[in-house]
């Protein structure tokens, strides 16, 4: 049922929005028109700053930083009862969505889905976002360069999901 | 930024280096940038057609609509939004988008309810306490049902693919919660 809901959430919004439109006389076309031509100058404003922050996750995912991390933080990880295999995940998820897509896959085929690593995993994944580059984007497209404690609350909330991903699994399906 | 986003290049050249890896320091500039070019190019038509729609939703009054139903959560979360500024449309339409897993057209909306929010903005150079809670909000992932990870488990041969939705909306409203109180408090 949910997936039609996310198949059909789309056209429902366009449809409502273009017969709310259409009856209050709105001239759709020229409308549309008008705001669209917006959206160039939006994309290409976004550019120079996604290149910028591409270059530095990029240097990160590919050089070998991300394993040295994970063996600097894999005690403290331990103490928190987060397992350490889990780790790699848990710091790639902010950085990088397609990076921890693929870590997410060696994951889920090394232990399997139905394990616990595997469903601790999975509970994180889809319940955490790219922090970096969501920033970038968001923040590049207006031109906003003091981010202010935006960092910290959306690293707070990372952490509260990767404790909070062991400890309802723990208590799911144990 | 400017720290991190320097910190993060100059750590990652250095270790690349140590660890015999210099070349992939050409690879990142090379491919990685491309990639990045693609993406922005590749957000042109989507964001056109959300704000092509967005100009109709505001001008038939749907927006004014939208924003009075929702006027009682924006408020607590977004005090300093003007109860009928375009913003909150765009706010809430990106936050549909997101919970139901149109990534794509969630970003165009978003990069919409930044602009609208800069409008507000005094000091254009510096984030506001509304910026910063809806992007939190908006990375602490409002989504319903995690496609991606599903598919993913499908793929691996899980027996309960779906077993992972119920833990994944907890833990998604647990870290969102935990985000909107760490702005709150880190408001000052």
């Amino acid at each position: 049922m949910m997936d039609t809901i996310s198949i059909l959430i789309i056209p429902i919004m366009i449809s409502i929005i273009l017969i709310y439109g259409y009856f209050k006389k709105i001239n759709l076309y020229d409308t549309f028109v008008e705001g669209a031509s917006e959206g160039f100058k939006t994309s290409i404003n976004i550019m120079p700053y996604l290149i910028t922050i591409f270059i530095a996750i990029g240097m990160m995912r590919k050089s070998g930083v991300m394993e040295l991390i994970n063996t600097i933080m894999e005690k403290p990880m331990l103490y928190l009862g987060i397992p350490p295999e889990i780790l790699p995940l848990a710091l790639m998820r902010p950085i990088s969505g397609s990076g921890s897509l693929g870590i997410l896959k060696d994951i889920l085929t090394n232990y399997g889905p139905d394990s616990f690593i595997g469903r601790v995993a999975s509970t994180m994944m889809g319940s955490s976002e790219t922090i970096f580059y969501t920033m970038a984007v968001y923040y590049g497209a207006i031109g906003v360069k003091n981010t202010r404690h935006t960092i910290l609350a959306a690293l707070l909330s990372h952490l509260a999901a990767i404790i909070a991903s062991v400890w309802l699994c723990n208590v799911f399906f144990n | 930024m400017n720290k991190i986003w320097f910190s993060m290049v100059i750590i990652g050249m250095f270790v690349a280096i140590i660890n015999g890896n210099a070349n992939i320091i050409n690879e990142v500039i090379l491919q990685d940038t491309q990639e990045a070019v693609v993406f922005a190019i590749g957000l042109v038509g989507l964001m056109s057609v959300w704000l092509g729609l967005m100009n109709i939703a505001q001008k038939s009054g749907l927006i004014n609509k939208i924003a009075q139903i929702t006027r009682p959560v924006i408020k607590k979360l977004f005090p300093s939004v003007p109860a009928n500024h375009p913003a909150i449309t765009a706010i809430i339409m990106n936050m549909i988008t997101n919970a139901f897993g149109a990534g794509n057209s969630a970003t165009a909306l978003g990069i919409k309810a930044m602009e609208e929010l800069q409008s507000l903005n005094r000091n254009k150079k510096t984030a506001t306490n509304a910026m910063i809670m809806f992007l939190v909000i908006n990375m602490s992932s409002i989504q319903l049902i995690p496609l991606t990870v599903i598919k993913l488990r499908i793929d691996t041969g899980s027996i309960s693919p779906t077993e992972i939705i119920l833990t994944t909306i907890i833990v998604t409203t647990i870290s969102t919660t935990v985000g909107i109180i760490a702005c709150k408090a880190l408001e000052g």
